[in-house]
């Protein structure tokens, strides 16, 4: 008698924790960023929405990237994938599956999605939605759409350690610079220094790190968070960072052009993430491990699927060392500025 | 159809790179197949040990594994060439296995009889070889030759992964850029029929040329 | 082997100079070798640290793993080009001209096109026709495609090959046309191919390494990702090369074996096919036979 009544209790009590933790409407602010890996109740979807597929099918296949340190890079020894956006991903698969974050994780299958195959992993709907690094822009917009941005970079410039020749983009004229096909960063090369010389270009970051290395290019471009986890990796000997972002790079979830609900879902996680306080703790767990300070989280962008994005687009560019700003003034997600 | 007019300068370039990597490859293959078959006819034991390590060894690995070996493993240890020439010496390497198995096979097509002759009339080992047996031996086997020669030309199209600007890397950027692969593609397969065609026809005629008329 | 080929039995002075020559021989390679050991001490790249991660069980698991791909590709690849090329051989020996011009259309296409351009054109440009392949299937079809063209040219030069008697003897006894294919020509036809065949398999496993450029994870690409993550691209690279030898080595050591097992059993010559890359291997095991040929 005396037992059955205290577990009735007990019960009780965990029935009403669980029922104010589920409800995004109504978000707990957290003390510290680690009690937010706490376990979630999961949520119910509208029948034949992709959350909704998702959570019948009993995972979700996450594109990211392989050989990206510090946001998603795999690890052969574990054979796991580690970095902010896997992070974000799991916290994701937490806000469809419920489950403490680690439980979450297990229903998460990483698919690699190298730069040039994201868009087409997005349209095949071979992944249900793409966390790799993936800049948002108005070309991409028309072939995916955009949940986010999560994080806000800045593109930026990666030398050897003892080369004092270039402080900026306009140094890059005359140079050879590497950077990664069919990703912004070179078109931005070509748009600002038109006389560097960027006929050395691979599929990945990483093999643009070996090439500067062994001298077959002078400096490496992309976003200054990319740049960061290469000048990590070799643990901060080789390389440096130029530290002069010349463009804003919004980072995004892409998910299949028209997925509104999925959109809106994941704006609601991101969202959530900031205030829970989850966001900056995946953040500490990888980028913020390798020394850079966590910026202020960016305000995700709810545009119409027409297209017109409404006003309040982040411009401050994250850079490592500084705090930013989320002035919000301008209109395209793309504005070269530099802070 | 516009999509390729206005490419064209595009596309001539790209097979024009490919053109010159063809030809220095092939140039370099034939060089070094000739000495690694005479390593492996020779009476020397310790060359045709080498000759035949250099042939089971590149034989048997990729030629994309070797290439990436060559332009981002070798640098550790000085060995630093620009893409368009590591294309072309990867290529050169490889291809010249082939060259040399075909060589030999060439040569031992060769009667024993002519070798014989060359010796009774007294000539050297290196004079027969290169007066006698070679010249014959060549004229066997210029069919696998050809071959190789086409075998080349699709090979270089690896070196866009190293990122020479040769055919198959143009035909890459304008499907990514026009974003019509349809196209581009069809427009690439012509662009490659317009070598592969002229050297099959070229390496026809010179078989027949040389054909060994029994 | 080499000596006789050249001329009769080398006198006294001959095999002087060839002595020296021997020793001299000996001693170019052993520096040669020395030099490039020292170079690669210099460079540091005979450290331990390099080395270390490539021993450690997790470390081969991954590659085994990539292996295991390579080789799963291989064999699929293999069996459906082989499905393809026994159509297309069929196609190219046919009575009817539409089926000869197209069979001969695609063999003459494919088999000039590069490789690498057949695997982008399967995962970039086939969901624009609404086809969505993985870079598996991708790697599959574009193996298929070139390697079933290549495979029809060996059936066919295989069928060819075959001594017109044959065909018209069995024609003669009043067999009809798919009775003869089924009961007299393949099957000598096949013995007489098995070591092209196994040559060619050895050039399409060395084609699954194409499968790195669009990031599927066979040896190649294995080994490149451990190369970045364990800042050692030379060790890892080479390892992969390492593991390409002796599965390839492996596999021409049973195409020669088969070869010389043919030609002792059906005195039958191996196949000739134009723009198989390595059916010289085959020739030149052909001339490697002792003096009963």
């Amino acid at each position: 008698m005396h037992k059955s009544r205290i577990s009735l209790l007990a019960l009780l009590v965990a029935l009403a924790m669980v029922a104010a933790a589920c409800g995004p409407s109504e978000p707990e602010p957290e003390e510290s960023p680690t009690e937010a890996t706490g376990a979630k109740e999961a949520p119910e979807f509208a029948a034949g929405s992709t959350m909704d597929t998702i959570q019948k099918r009993g995972n979700v296949i996450v594109g990211t990237k392989f050989d990206q340190p510090l946001f998603g890079q795999k690890n052969p020894i574990t054979n796991e994938i580690e970095g902010f956006d896997v992070e974000m991903a799991k916290i994701f698969a937490q806000g469809i599956f419920g489950g403490t974050l680690e439980e979450a994780a297990e229903k998460v299958e990483f698919v690699e999605t190298v730069s040039r195959v994201r868009e087409a992993n997005i349209t095949q709907g071979t992944v249900d939605f793409i966390v790799a690094t993936y800049t948002i822009n108005d070309a991409r917009k028309e072939v995916v759409d955009f949940a986010g941005p999560y994080y806000i970079a800045g593109q930026d410039i990666m030398v050897n350690k003892d080369d004092d020749s270039i402080s900026g983009v306009e140094d890059l004229n005359g140079k050879k610079v590497c950077s990664v096909q069919g990703s912004t960063s070179i078109a931005n090369v070509v748009e600002q220094a038109p006389q560097a010389d960027i006929s050395i270009s691979f599929d990945t970051y990483s093999k643009c790190a070996e090439a500067l290395k062994d001298g077959r290019v002078e400096a490496v471009t992309t976003d200054n968070i990319i740049l960061a986890g290469l000048i990590d990796e070799d643990g901060g000997e080789t390389f440096k960072l130029v530290n002069n972002p010349f463009t804003t790079e919004p980072y995004g979830v892409g998910v299949k052009k028209g997925d509104d609900a999925l959109r809106d879902f994941l704006n609601d996680k991101i969202e959530e993430s900031y205030e829970e306080g989850s966001w900056e703790a995946a953040y500490e767990r990888t980028v913020g491990a390798a020394g850079i300070p966590a910026p202020e989280p960016p305000p995700v962008d709810r545009y119409s699927s027409s297209g017109a994005s409404p006003a309040a687009t982040p411009t401050g560019a994250a850079s490592p060392g500084a705090t930013t700003t989320s002035a919000a003034t301008t209109t395209a997600p793309t504005t070269t500025t530099t802070n | 159809m516009e999509v390729l007019l206005s490419h064209l300068d595009a596309f001539a370039g790209g097979m024009r790179t490919t053109a010159e990597l063809a030809l220095a490859s092939f140039a370099g293959a034939l060089v070094i197949g000739v000495l690694v078959a005479a390593c492996r006819v020779s009476p020397v034991a310790p060359l045709r040990a080498a000759g035949t390590t250099y042939v089971e060894t590149f034989r048997n690995i990729p030629p994309l594994v070797l290439l990436v070996l060559f332009f981002f493993g070798f640098p550790k240890i000085g060995i630093l060439y620009s893409p368009f020439t590591s294309a072309i010496i990867v290529m050169a390497v490889y291809t010249g296995s082939f060259v040399g198995e075909a060589v030999r096979s060439g040569i031992n097509t060769v009667a024993a009889g002519q070798a014989e002759a060359a010796r009774a009339i007294g000539l050297t080992f290196s004079q027969s070889f290169v007066l006698v047996i070679l010249p014959q031996a060549l004229r066997a086997v210029v069919p696998a030759i050809g071959s190789l020669f086409s075998a080349i030309l699709r090979n270089v199209s690896l070196a866009s992964v190293i990122s020479v600007q040769e055919l198959a890397w143009v035909s890459e950027r304008l499907i990514a850029d026009t974003g019509r692969p349809f196209q581009i593609l069809a427009g690439t397969a012509v662009a490659y029929l317009m070598m592969t065609l002229p050297s099959g026809y070229l390496f026809g005629v010179i078989e027949r040329k040389t054909a060994i008329k029994r | 082997m080499s000596a006789a080929t050249l001329g009769d039995a080398l006198g006294p002075r001959g095999r002087r100079r060839v002595a020296i020559a021997s020793v001299l021989a000996t001693v170019v390679l052993a520096y040669a070798l020395w030099v490039a050991i020292r170079r690669l001490y210099v460079a540091g790249q005979l450290d331990a640290a390099k080395w270390e991660l490539l021993t450690r069980p997790e470390v081969i698991r991954f590659f085994l793993g990539g292996l295991a791909n390579t080789l799963k590709v291989a064999f699929v690849a293999l069996t459906m080009a082989a499905l393809l090329g026994g159509v297309l051989a069929l196609g190219r020996i046919s009575r009817s001209f539409p089926l000869r011009a197209v069979a001969r259309a695609y063999v003459e296409f494919f088999r000039g096109f590069p490789l690498i351009l057949l695997i982008f054109f399967a995962f970039f440009a086939l969901p624009h026709a609404g086809i969505n392949l993985s870079r598996y299937w991708s790697l599959v079809l574009a193996l298929t495609a070139y390697n079933g063209a290549v495979l029809g040219e060996i059936f066919r030069a295989g069928i060819l090959s075959l001594d017109r008697g044959q065909g018209e003897a069995a024609m003669s006894v009043g067999l009809p046309y798919w009775p003869v294919m089924r009961l007299v020509i393949l099957p000598q036809a096949f013995r007489r191919m098995t070591p092209t065949i196994v040559s060619q398999a050895v050039t399409l496993l060395k084609d699954t390494s194409l499968g790195f450029v669009v990031g599927f994870e066979e040896l190649l690409r294995v080994g490149q990702i451990a190369g970045e993550f364990g800042r050692n691209p030379l060790q890892t690279l080479s390892l992969v090369a390492v593991f390409y030898v002796m599965v390839n080595f492996t596999l021409s050591r049973v195409a020669r074996h088969l070869e010389i097992r043919q030609r002792r059993r059906y005195r039958a010559a191996p196949i000739e096919v134009a723009g198989v890359e390595d059916l010289v291997a085959v020739g030149a095991g052909a001339a490697q036979q002792p003096k009963g040929r």
